[in-house]
């Protein structure tokens, strides 16, 4: 069975819509606190949204530093897969496992909305169930998710094919190049500012999130059958 | 070992949108402070940092910025050592 550890560090308020979703997908989910120094034989990690740490001093500057942090930059450079959303991509892009920043949202307020994106890399370990080019509705929910990142990364992330998900429609935040998700060179690290957990359930009427966790379950330790 | 105050301002990247200082300054002209030409917004931290000597304490405080202090895509950081009083 898949093994996804989901992480909570303090300040941590998505991880049970997170880890709900990964058992729904058929994952064998269980939490990992930020003090932990073992992901327990996890196949895949997931950092969920929230305030790391009250967002201090930056999003994610403080929560890269938590001990638990150390083997989840290792299970990545092991080419572990690993998960950020929203805050969670915050903190990966602080760690520097994904390159770039989320800033502030252009429009300075906090957005909390259903969004459409586009899904443009499904060669991931949580895009793997969509097909390239559906177009979904997930919501956001954030105040600091404004994709930035140096022009020669941003050519990079294009030429190579890492953005991941770009909004259509609307770009909620200022992200750079409508990017919603990208993913690093080896493609086994994703960070996501939309919350796939909240659209993942028919009951709350919207599922178009739980493709990311079938693609977990899809992609990594196939009931009886091993890793990729 | 000599106590340093240590002052660290971080500021966005100048090449980079900084929608709260634009905000700043709208607020600003509506104020009648028309001449603002621009804003914008960084923060400011004040260390108390026990050294051998001045240099020392901001080799330190350098090291503190590039490691955590600032996010080196997306600001800039100026460090000024003074002695403490």
């Amino acid at each position: 069975m898949t093994r996804v550890a989901v992480v909570q560090f303090a300040g941590t308020n998505c991880e049970v819509d997170t880890l709900r979703a990964a058992e729904r997908a058929g994952a064998d989910a269980y939490y990992v606190w930020h003090r932990d120094t073992d992901l327990q034989g996890a196949d895949a990690v997931i950092l969920p949204g929230g305030f790391a740490y009250g967002d201090y001093l930056r999003a994610g500057a403080i929560a890269r530093f938590s001990p638990i942090m150390s083997a989840v930059i290792a299970h990545a450079e092991a080419g572990g897969a690993v998960l950020g959303i929203c805050n969670g991509f915050q903190v990966l892009c602080e760690a520097g496992l994904l390159p770039g920043a989320l800033m502030r949202n252009a429009g300075l307020r906090f957005v909390a909305r259903p969004v459409r994106v586009r899904i443009e890399q499904t060669g991931t370990p949580f895009t793997a169930a969509y097909e390239e080019g559906n177009i979904v509705t997930i919501p956001v929910a954030h105040g600091e998710g404004r994709y930035v990142a140096p022009a020669s990364i941003l050519q990079d992330l294009e030429d190579d094919h890492r953005v991941v998900m770009r909004y259509v429609d609307v770009n909620p935040n200022g992200s750079l190049h409508d990017i919603a998700g990208i993913t690093n060179a080896a493609h086994n690290v994703v960070g996501m500012m939309p919350h796939p957990e909240r659209a993942a359930d028919p009951a709350i009427g919207a599922t178009d999130g739980a493709a990311v966790f079938a693609s977990i379950v899809a992609c990594i330790g196939i009931p009886g059958g091993g890793s990729p | 070992m000599a106590v340093f105050e240590v002052e660290i301002r971080v500021m966005p990247r100048a090449t980079l949108l900084d929608p709260q200082g634009q905000a700043v300054q709208h607020a600003l002209a509506a104020l009648g402070f028309g001449g603002v030409e621009g804003v914008r917004v960084g923060k400011a931290l004040h260390l108390t940092v026990q050294a051998p000597d001045g240099a020392t304490a901001e080799r330190e405080a350098r090291a503190m910025c590039e490691r955590l202090l600032a996010n080196p895509v997306t600001e800039d950081f100026a460090v000024t050592v003074g002695v403490a009083p």
